[in-house]
Parts: C-alpha cells; sequence; structure tokens
C-alpha cells in the first residue's frame, strides 16, 4: 500500500516536470511528429489486421447466435456496428496499443535512463522529462482517437467482406444495419475514451522507463511493470467512464 | 573555482558519502580517485546536482548551488559540461547531432553557426570524418571523443569526467587524458576527474583526494602521493608486492 502510495507520488512529480513549457517549441513540435510517426502511424498496419479479422468474426458469431427467424436480419450489423466502436475499437485497441507502443516507450526511455543518457541531458540543463515524454504523451493523445476511427471503419469493412464472401446475410441487410439508430454520441464517447488510454499508456509506460534501475533486466521488468498496470488502469477507466459518460 | 564543504549522502539508510569537503580550482586536473564502489560516482554527480546529498554545501564560486532555485541551477548547469562513465552519447542521434544538442536548446544559432562549433570541437578531439556516424559505429576512445566535445560544446566553465578512461586501452586511455588536460589549460576549466587508474594520476593528476568507504582520507598532488603515509592509500596505490618493494627502496 506505502509502495502504490510511492509510485504515485514519484508519477505525479515526474508529470509536473514533463508538463512544462518546453524550452523550444520548434523542438517540441518536430519531436511530437517523430513521435506520431513512431508511435501512431507505425500502428496502424497492426491496428488494421486486427480489426478487419475480428470485424469478420464479429459479424460471423452474431449471424451464429440470431438465428431465430423472428430477429431481422439487418440486426447483425447494428450489433456489429455497436459491439465495434462501443468496446472493440477503444478498449481492445488500447489494450493492444498498451503491449506495443508501451513497452516501446518503457524500453527507450529506460535504455537511455541507465545508459545515463538522461543524466547527460541533465547536466546539459536541458528538462529530460518535458524533452523526452511531452511529445509522447502529445501525439498520442490528439491522434489516438483517429486510430479508433480507423479501427472502426477497417472493422465494419471486414465485416462486409466476410457477408460478400460467404453471403450469410445480404449486404443490404447488413448495410441497412450500419445506419440503423445510429448515436453520433458513441463516437465521440469512444474517441475520448481512448484519448484517455492513450494517455495512461504513454504517461505510465514513461514513468516506468524514467525510473528504470537494474541494468538491462531492469529496463525489461519496467516495461512488463508498464505493460501491466496500463492494462489494468485501461480496465478501469474503461468502466468509469461507461458510468460517467453513457 | 568549486568548493564542497562537509557533504553526505545516503542511499536508502546506507551512508555513501561522509563528511566530505574539497575545493578544485581553475586550469586544474583535480582527481578523485578511490576502489570500485568507494562513492566516486556519488560524489561526482552529487556535486553537478544529478543526487541531491543530505547535508553539505556546494559552491560555485559566490552561488551555494544545492540552494539555488531551479532556474538558477538550470543557468549555472549551461557552463557545466560532463564526461560519462559509458560515455552516454544518444543514440538517437548522429556524432555532430549529439555536439549540437546543447545548441539546438541554448542558442540562437543558425545550423551553419552550430556545424561550424561542433567541426571546432570534434577538431579539437582529433575526431574527424566522424560526423555522420551513428554512437554505434564508433570505437570506445572515439565515443569519448565524442562525449568530451559535447561536452565543451558551449564553452563550460567546469568540466566533469567519470572514469574518462575506464574500458580503453593504456594507449588510448593516456591520449584522452592528455587531451582533457589540455583542454582545461587552454580554456581555464575547473575540471574533477573519476578515476582509479594510477596512469592518469600520475600523468594529469594537479590535485588528488583519495576516497576510502565514502570518506575523504587523503588529499594532495601526484608528487606527494608516492610518499605518504596514509595506510588507505598505500594500500590502493601499491597493490602488488612489487610495488610495495619498490615504495620500501624509494622511502629509503
Ligand atoms: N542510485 C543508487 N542507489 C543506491 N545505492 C547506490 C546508488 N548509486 C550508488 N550506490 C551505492 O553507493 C556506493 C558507491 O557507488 P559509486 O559511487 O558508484 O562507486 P564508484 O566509486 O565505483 O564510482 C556503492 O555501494 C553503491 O552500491
Ligand atoms: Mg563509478
Amino acid at each position: 500500500m506505502k509502495k502504490a502510495l510511492e509510485i504515485m507520488g514519484e508519477y505525479s512529480l515526474l508529470m509536473v516536470k514533463v508538463f512544462q513549457k518546453p524550452e523550444k517549441w520548434r523542438i517540441f513540435f518536430r519531436q511530437s511528429v517523430i513521435e506520431a510517426q513512431k508511435l501512431m502511424i507505425d500502428s496502424i498496419p497492426l491496428i488494421f489486421v486486427i480489426s478487419i479479422f475480428i470485424g469478420a468474426v464479429v459479424v460471423i458469431q452474431t449471424v451464429n447466435n440470431m438465428d431465430s427467424p423472428l430477429i431481422p436480419k439487418m440486426y447483425v450489423g447494428f450489433m456489429t456496428r455497436e459491439i465495434l466502436v462501443l468496446e472493440f475499437c477503444s478498449t481492445m485497441i488500447a489494450l493492444i496499443l498498451a503491449g506495443k507502443i508501451g513497452s516501446n516507450i518503457a524500453s527507450e526511455i529506460g535504455s537511455m535512463r541507465i545508459t545515463e543518457q538522461i543524466d547527460a541531458m541533465e547536466i546539459m540543463g536541458v528538462n529530460s522529462a518535458n524533452y523526452l515524454i511531452l511529445p509522447k504523451i502529445a501525439s498520442s493523445v490528439v491522434l489516438s482517437p483517429f486510430l479508433m476511427l480507423f479501427s472502426f471503419v477497417v472493422g465494419l469493412l471486414g465485416g462486409a467482406l466476410i457477408i460478400a464472401i460467404t453471403g450469410l446475410i445480404t449486404m443490404a441487410q447488413y448495410v441497412d444495419g450500419l445506419q440503423f439508430s445510429f448515436k453520433i454520441h458513441y463516437i465521440s464517447y469512444s474517441m475520448t475514451k481512448m484519448s484517455v488510454f492513450a494517455f495512461i499508456i504513454t504517461s505510465l509506460a514513461s514513468y516506468y522507463g524514467y525510473y528504470a534501475k537494474g541494468g538491462s533486466l531492469g529496463v525489461g521488468r519496467s516495461s512488463t511493470k508498464a505493460i501491466v498496470i496500463s492494462s489494468v488502469l485501461i480496465l478501469v477507466f474503461d468502466l468509469a467512464l461507461t458510468k460517467l459518460m453513457l | 573555482m568549486i568548493r564542497i564543504k562537509n557533504l553526505y549522502k545516503e542511499f536508502d539508510g546506507k551512508d555513501v558519502l561522509k563528511d566530505i569537503s574539497i575545493d578544485y580550482k581553475p586550469g586544474e586536473c583535480s582527481l578523485i580517485i578511490g576502489a570500485s564502489g568507494s562513492g566516486k560516482t556519488v560524489l561526482l554527480k552529487s556535486i553537478v546536482g544529478l543526487h541531491t546529498p543530505e547535508k553539505g554545501e556546494i559552491w560555485y564560486g559566490d552561488k551555494l548551488f544545492n540552494k539555488l532555485r531551479e532556474k538558477e541551477k538550470k543557468e549555472l548547469r549551461k557552463e557545466m559540461g560532463m564526461l560519462f562513465q559509458g560515455s552516454a552519447l544518444f543514440d538517437f542521434a548522429t556524432v555532430e547531432e549529439n555536439i549540437m544538442f546543447p545548441m539546438d536548446f541554448f542558442t540562437d544559432w543558425s545550423l551553419e553557426q552550430k556545424l561550424e562549433r561542433a567541426n571546432f570541437c570534434l577538431r579539437r578531439v582529433n575526431l574527424e570524418n566522424a560526423n555522420k556516424k551513428y554512437p554505434n559505429e564508433l570505437s570506445g576512445g572515439m565515443q569519448k571523443r565524442v562525449g568530451i566535445a559535447r561536452a565543451i560544446a558551449l564553452n563550460p566553465k567546469y568540466l566533469f569526467c567519470d572514469e574518462p578512461n575506464s574500458g580503453l586501452d593504456p594507449t588510448t586511455s593516456i591520449v584522452i587524458d592528455r587531451l582533457i588536460k589540455e583542454i582545461t589549460q587552454e580554456y581555464n576549466i575547473t575540471t574533477v576527474i573519476n578515476t582509479h587508474d594510477m596512469n592518469s594520476v600520475m600523468e594529469i593528476g594537479d590535485k588528488i583526494g583519495f576516497i576510502y568507504q565514502g570518506r575523504k582520507v587523503w588529499e594532495g598532488s601526484n608528487k606527494e602521493i608516492l610518499h605518504s603515509d596514509c595506510k588507505e592509500l598505500n594500500d590502493f596505490v601499491f597493490t602488488t608486492n612489487m610495488a610495495k618493494q619498490l615504495k620500501a627502496l624509494m622511502n629509503r
């Protein structure tokens, strides 16, 4: 328990150091573009593959479980859309990103810590936390909602694809369902969730990397911790935000 | 001029530095020597503020460093350069980007001006034609040179080196040592060097502080070191039997 309080204190202090005015905005924007590429753009292929498969699987499962002739077939499209937008494209994708970019960030910053590169920045008078971490948080928080949208669209396409291939239902029924009782609010809810998750992932991974110690083993440990803790927090915040926003 | 007064540092209740007081003068290479684990790195990092000491004063000229506000500390840091034990070059950046890194933050120079300064520093450490290489493409000795070039990029008044020749062969070690000495004298820098290498001590040590289990137990010049009667120091300096016999001969 004391440990948890200590971590929270240390984490808050680090965030205070992170959220300072950058020494030079030009450097901040340059780093943000680099991080956007590394953390967000480079995740697109993975998200594409996962979303297209999940979209297809959700359609098949829904069809299989709605065999009553009383339920109109267009509900397959409706259900698929709701599942994707409400949980899959934000929470599931966030959990996957926690693994991918969480370990990337924690090991990058962690290895800079143990090879004294962070000390080298500090001794120059550079706020290393601000220089290294703020661009990661900023680019992820701003861009991850668009990854969610992307995953949503690709997921729906995956569903369409499996319908085109197998003819489980007609495309018209599927499209009808997709348009049925559409709530734009769900999209903004999901995009907001994604931003919050992105903050959790990037800030926690940065924290565990920044305070890594004990050689390369320690870096490995901190990246594992970052993934585990941020995954748990993503689920907790998923619950909280759902209570709050829906 | 750096003045350290009654410095204490502990980690998790374990005293690592105990009551250290020592002065460092400009234009001199001052050495901190001692066995591995004696507290040299902790001392150096406490002096530059990477560790916060529990007690004691660290004066840079007339500024009490450990009581300065963050902003003033930052100003003072721009006058410090440090060479780390593993060089600590940024591995995301090329050699010249490494050297321009502090310039990016703290100068308004154009790219040409920064490159000119970077090239000047690289020439000063006798490392040319490596501008576009990444740190992992360099040998240990070359990495140290880049580390020195980066440390002197903004004309520091204070230079700190943590074991500048660890991991280097004896010849390269001496070259790096001499380079640090030349730069120190040329620009009248206050230089503090951690080492456990007796060659360095004899070659460049203007002033030497010997740390034993976190205490400074001896201080003097490299001329005096051979004639000291401090037991811990003699055990450190004259490790082999041959060396002990030589010392006995000398003192006859
Ligand atoms: N960050 C730290 N946390 C806890 N103990 C440390 C830390 N840094 C150094 N120590 C301890 O301080 C002592 C001195 O270490 P150090 O200054 O690195 O020795 P050296 O003289 O070899 O440079 C060692 O016992 C080491 O275990
Ligand atoms: Mg050391």
